[in-house]
């Protein structure tokens, strides 16, 4: 594991030393409930996991990365932990995710600062060796960029949506791709969210703490606004599934991969096999049995029992099946055309 | 297939096994990948799992297959169902077929068959006798078929070896045995690579979904955009080529794109992918569970078979793949258009009794263009 400083604990107190360093301390957590001289850090934790609430980032006391005084790196790693612990007495999924979703951005500026030092070699090769330690990226600084191998880099950028971060939007060399240090670590983001976020939720819940009770009342309080009211659907097919209904209906050949999607969107939106098997009837190559079959499959009633779900927006533009109108704009799967928020 | 077409193209493809064993490349790690099969007239066979060249040689004589096929994947237990197959990696695999190219030349060999009378005409949109538009397309590939198809595998060599750092000797190309060629690209960093990140590295190769910004240009004040050299490396400077033509002309065309503005330029490269984008079948590359036609074996929709290209510049598949036998059978063929095998013209022909080399005879019978007499 890696060593570190006491500056690092202060900007990555989830690395696994940091809970060590609770209890290294010697504070019992009942302590922190009563303890008027532990109540900055508790109200810390508190505001910490307010702003996450509130989609913000928690602004931290450090001074250029460095814990100028003793007492300030405390309740910086303190903060942190109780504020797990707070988590774990709301019971609220949502705080989890907001938390670990805030703190990774939080540690994400500190891991782009310290990669981005020019003159500080050894901060630098912390920042290579967090990354490469918790997410197995093998990452080598050439001039003022980062190199990543092309298949590192595919595994995390596959799950983001904007286009700049697209394989062919990037410098590609030699297996390799380049990147800035704020992009190579933004690649982590979701990683680093998940590592945070798997720490809160194997973290054992303990038992009340007398003068918790407020802050964990609120927090539930405001959790539950934050939960979405529901959606409206206006009924109305995507294009790439119109187009495809349309193709079908003028006798012409579906590829089958259209075709696929088109039976995956519509079991998806609860038609049954025999609904939607009609709809291929006029393909050059229908075939009755044929065509049951593999909606039977798609459907999971067949097979392996897996319900297969509709390719995304990325893939089916992909395959060429993309024939996206305004409308499309911000949604990742046909499945979502039409819905909105009320 | 009728029972006298499909005795024939079993005791042609029996033989074939016996004498060319030779020519069936056994995959590394034999005992890890899921095999298949299908007969004439049958269903697929798979989930099959195969210890050595011995145990393979045995299943081609006892089953005499229409077409064999391999996983690209390698499993714990390549015998059982899909999902307990225990996916470790799979070779990237890479398929260019000239049915994808849109060639101007394929309208000129491709022949309809009427799937509701049989007739069989040179009218690709409806049946020329009943009118009916459920054609079943035949494509006998002519030569620009095959050379275009070669310059695709050598722009999607060149990307592998100079983007991707995939060593040269790790790339191994196969004609498909039919009309096109199969791309092995092996030890790479891909091995373990999931579908949607191969995903990406097929949008990489066929240029889509490139934005402005990555070639320099920019929304706001375009102006002050930057545009990549001559000479760069990867996307960069293939646009450079396409685009400038010459270095001397890239300052003058420079000024025309940013006068033509942002969205002009987001087309400009959507129509690059055409051009400079590697034309692979994404979905082939996609797919980590797939069965590929095993290498050395009789493809089913020509007799041809699935062989090795060492040079493919020279390579010429309808004398390099073509390894049926010569001794001469009779047929009824329906073929009007004129094709070469094995440095010998055949056709065209229209509903006559031919007597004709096996390998010919295979060729029109495969296509569904010949019957046994």
């Amino acid at each position: 594991m890696l060593e570190l400083g006491a500056d690092e604990y202060a900007k990555y107190p989830f690395m696994a030393d940091a809970g060590q360093y609770l209890k290294d301390k010697g504070f019992p957590l009942v302590k922190f409930g009563t303890d008027p001289d532990l109540k900055p850090s508790v109200e810390k934790a508190f505001h910490r996991l307010k702003v996450s609430t509130e989609g913000g980032i928690y602004k931290s006391e450090l001074i250029d990365g460095q814990a100028s005084k003793s007492y300030i790196l405390e309740i910086e790693v303190f903060s942190f932990l109780l504020a797990i612990v707070l988590i774990k007495l709301t019971g609220m999924h949502t705080l989890t995710k907001r938390f670990a979703l805030a703190e990774a951005r939080r540690a994400e500026q500190h891991l782009e600062r310290d990669l981005g030092k020019a003159s500080d070699k050894s901060k630098v090769d912390l920042a290579i060796k967090i990354i490469h330690d918790l997410f197995g990226i093998e990452v080598i600084k050439r001039d003022d960029f980062f190199e990543i191998p092309v298949a590192d880099y595919l595994k995390h950028s596959v799950s983001f949506h904007e286009r700049e971060w697209k394989l062919i939007n990037r410098y590609v060399k030699d297996g390799k791709v380049l990147l800035t240090p704020e992009k190579t670590v933004r690649l982590i983001r979701k990683e680093l969210g998940t590592y945070i976020g798997s720490k809160i939720i194997n973290a054992p819940t303990p038992p009340m703490i007398p003068g918790f009770e407020n802050m964990v009342n609120e927090l539930i309080s405001i959790c539950k606004k934050l939960t979405p009211s529901y959606t409206m659907t206006t009924g109305e097919y995507p294009p790439c599934i119109k187009h495809a209904i349309e193709v079908l209906e003028k006798g012409e050949n579906l590829p089958h991969s259209g075709r696929f999607m088109l039976a995956a969107f519509l079991l998806s939106k609860g038609q049954s096999v025999e609904e939607i098997a009609p709809l291929f009837k006029n393909a050059p190559d229908y075939n009755q049995r044929i065509t049951l079959y593999q909606l039977n499959h798609l459907a999971g009633t067949s097979g392996s029992g897996t319900q297969y779900s509709c390719p995304s927006c990325e893939k089916l533009k992909t395959q060429n099946l993309c024939f996206a109108i305004p409308e499309c704009d911000n949604i990742i799967n046909p499945i979502q055309f039409g819905k909105k928020r009320i | 297939m009728q029972e006298n077409n499909i005795k024939f193209l079993e005791d042609t493809f029996k033989k074939y096994y016996f004498d060319h064993f030779d020519l069936i490349r056994v995959p590394n790690r034999t005992s890890e990948r899921e095999f298949g099969f299908q007969k004439f007239n049958s269903g697929m066979t798979r989930h099959i799992s195969i210890k050595d060249d011995k145990e393979l040689h045995l299943l081609l004589m006892k089953n005499t297959p229409s077409d064999v096929y391999c996983s690209n994947a390698c499993y714990s237990f390549p015998n059982l169902p899909m999902n307990e197959k225990d996916w470790k990696e799979a070779d990237l695999i890479f398929d260019i077929d000239a049915k994808d190219l849109n060639l101007e030349c394929r309208k000129d060999h491709t022949i309809s068959k009427c799937n509701e009378c049989n007739e069989i005409s040179t009218n690709v949109n409806n049946c020329s006798k009943c009118n009916s538009i459920k054609l079943e397309k035949k494509s006998l590939p002519c030569k620009n078929c095959i050379n275009s198809s070669k310059n695709e595998v050598s722009k999607l060599s060149n990307i592998l070896i100079e983007d991707f750092g995939v060593q040269q000797n790790d790339i191994h190309v196969y004609f498909s045995g039919n009309e096109g060629f199969h791309v092995y690209v092996y030890n790479s960093q891909f091995q373990q690579l999931g579908s949607k990140e191969r995903s990406e590295l097929t949008d990489y190769i066929m240029f889509h979904g490139a934005i402005p910004e990555t070639f320099g240009m920019k929304k706001i004040k375009p102006n002050r955009s930057t545009f990549p050299d001559f000479d760069e490396k990867g996307w960069r400077g293939r646009f450079s080529k396409e685009v400038y033509g010459a270095k001397s002309k890239r300052s003058k065309i420079i000024t025309e794109l940013i006068v033509n503005g942002y969205s002009s330029f987001q087309k400009t490269l959507d129509n690059l992918s055409d051009k400079i984008g590697a034309k692979i079948d994404p979905n082939v590359t996609m797919d980590i569970h797939r069965i590929f036609r095993l290498p050395g074996s009789l493809n089913s929709k020509s007799g041809l078979t699935k062989v090795f290209c060492t040079d493919l510049t020279k390579f010429d598949p309808y004398i390099e793949a073509s390894f049926l036998n010569e001794k001469l059978v009779e047929v009824i063929a329906n073929c009007p258009i004129r094709f070469n095998l094995k440095n010998t013209k055949f056709g065209p022909y229209f509903n006559e009794k031919v007597s004709i080399p096996t390998f010919a005879a295979a060729y029109m019978i495969c296509k569904k263009l010949a019957t046994i007499s």
